[in-house]
């Protein structure tokens, strides 16, 4: 969600039906594909607000453009509205869902109405005062995101004021008696750094640990180069990973999560567009998967003007890629396909320019080399540009300004 | 597999909850950022668990509420399985 590899990993344990996805009519995208099931998972991106600048958030580069944010009142229709549908699961994220002011009377609402309340924060501005009313509202879960960026990076990893502050809010979601949930987002930058990331979170006495590996959408697709790791790199780290698990025990459950391009086979991404996620974007604009909007051709409801209902039933851009009616070889006629769906649309976008084209990630798509080629490049040994040549770029509103051409 | 006794007291393990969802027809066990839909059994199990009641005793309501006998082999396998999960646990 915002810095985090939580919905950034895609990694949801929902067991579920899928039923939605599996039952492709041969219906026209304009007309309601089958007969999906409830939006079990419902994201509301809060706001684009954030005090951080992560080089890999997954928030559109042009989030800029995006001046009016939901009021109370809407998420308040909003919540009641999904729930009816039977979403259950509610992640609160942003941008740094802390910048609301409104955040506890959200949860108050969402805890009311039985959803499972999630926080995805990077703990900024979670003073003692706010856990203590989120906890009294009814929040069920925090998720603390370490969002070290290269301008952090050296702060956060010689421990000093940013583990200081992390160290704090770890003690105050502790001290409520919340699940410690620690998630780092990884990337070439810090890839090396695992060891000393892992001996953290045990300082702080985290339970779970996700070693959430960089997905390359908005501004991470946009800084890629300078992000993915090298082969080398990755499977050092998951050696450190192996090694501290059988020294930890049962103490800290670490999760890893292996990035996409260095896998065979794709990611069976959000199950299917359409069949259990619903994100709203903060100024209300409802889209199958967080990143969906960059999908060219489609347009995406605003809650402001249409009901969850007819969103998630009946609007065209939900229906687009349900089913398999969309579907080109060779996902077509792979017996694959109920497993992964063919995989990530935006990926399949951003690397081929065809949202409908099998997610390049497949060692089947005809696209494959482009993934490859580019782990290629990663892992030589002098594989990046000169920095002055291509520069990351931080994801904060004066770069968002000028990617959208404002 | 955790072994459990007649007299544990079973409790939802932190952070987990236990609703019934009429739009899924079923009980769901919601937990951090996930969700496990439940078939009737587990279901009707997992709701007894409020760490008050013993095994013995669940296995007891639930031979009574269905008319049946002999199910605590399998309610203590369940049981098992759902500590190893974390979807239990048993507070001392």
């Amino acid at each position: 969600m915002s810095a985090d590899g939580g919905t950034n990993g895609g990694g949801s344990d929902l067991v579920h039906s899928r039923e939605a996805a599996g039952a492709a009519a041969s219906a026209p995208a304009t007309a309601r594909v089958g007969n999906p099931g409830p939006p079990l998972w419902m994201l509301c991106e809060l706001t684009y607000t954030c005090p951080l600048h992560c080089v890999f958030c997954y928030n559109p580069t042009d989030f800029a453009r995006t001046e009016q944010e939901l009021s109370t009142d809407d998420w308040l229709r909003v919540l009641g509205q999904g729930r009816e549908l039977g979403a259950v699961q509610l992640g609160l994220s942003g941008g740094e869902p802390l910048a609301r002011d409104d955040l506890e009377i959200i949860v108050a609402e969402a805890h009311k109405l039985g959803y499972y309340t999630n926080l995805i924060t990077s703990g900024i501005g979670l003073s003692e005062a706010r856990i203590q009313a989120l906890k009294e509202a009814g929040l069920d879960h925090i998720q603390l995101s370490f969002q070290d960026s290269t301008r952090e990076v050296n702060d956060f990893l010689s421990s000093t004021r940013t583990f200081e502050l992390k160290s704090k809010v770890a003690a105050l979601i502790k001290k409520y008696d919340y699940p410690m949930v620690l998630n780092v987002v990884l990337h070439r930058l810090n890839i090396d750094h695992v060891q000393q990331i892992l001996e953290m979170a045990e300082v702080m006495q985290a339970e779970y640990v996700e070693l959430a590996n960089t997905q390359y959408y908005g501004w991470a697709w946009h800084n890629r180069e300078r992000l993915l790791p090298s082969r080398e790199q990755l499977q050092r780290a998951e050696e450190t990973t192996n090694r501290f698990r059988e020294r930890a025990g049962q103490k800290i459950k670490v999760f890893f999560v292996v990035p996409d391009y260095f896998e065979r086979r794709p990611k069976p991404c959000m199950n299917g567009l359409g069949s259990v996620f619903l994100t709203i974007t903060p100024d209300g604009t409802a889209l199958p998967c967080h990143a969906a909007r960059m999908l060219p051709g489609l347009t995406f409801p605003n809650v402001k003007d249409a009901s969850i209902e007819w969103i998630w039933r009946d609007s065209p851009g939900f229906n687009h890629f349900r089913g398999d009616a969309w579907m080109k070889e060779p996902c077509r006629s792979c017996p694959e396909k109920t497993k992964d769906f063919g995989g990530c649309r935006c990926q399949a976008y951003l690397m081929t320019g065809d949202a409908a084209n099998t997610d390049p990630v497949c060692d089947l798509s005809p696209h494959h080399h482009l993934v490859t080629e580019m782990v290629d490049k990663a892992s030589a040994p002098q594989p990046l540009p000169p920095p002055v040549e291509k520069p990351l770029l931080f994801r904060d509103r004066k770069n968002s300004r000028t990617l959208s051409g404002l | 597999m955790t072994a459990l006794g007649p007299d544990d007291r079973p409790s939802l393990g932190k952070g987990f909850r236990l609703q019934w969802e009429p739009a899924q027809k079923a009980h769901v066990l919601l937990y951090p950022e996930g969700m496990v839909k439940l078939n009737g059994s587990a279901g009707e199990i997992l709701k007894r668990c409020d760490g008050a009641r013993t095994v013995g005793e669940i296995v007891s309501d639930l031979e009574s509420t269905f008319a049946t006998s002999g199910l605590e082999k399998d309610v203590t396998a369940f049981m098992s399985v759902a500590l190893d999960k974390r979807w239990l646990e048993i507070r001392e």
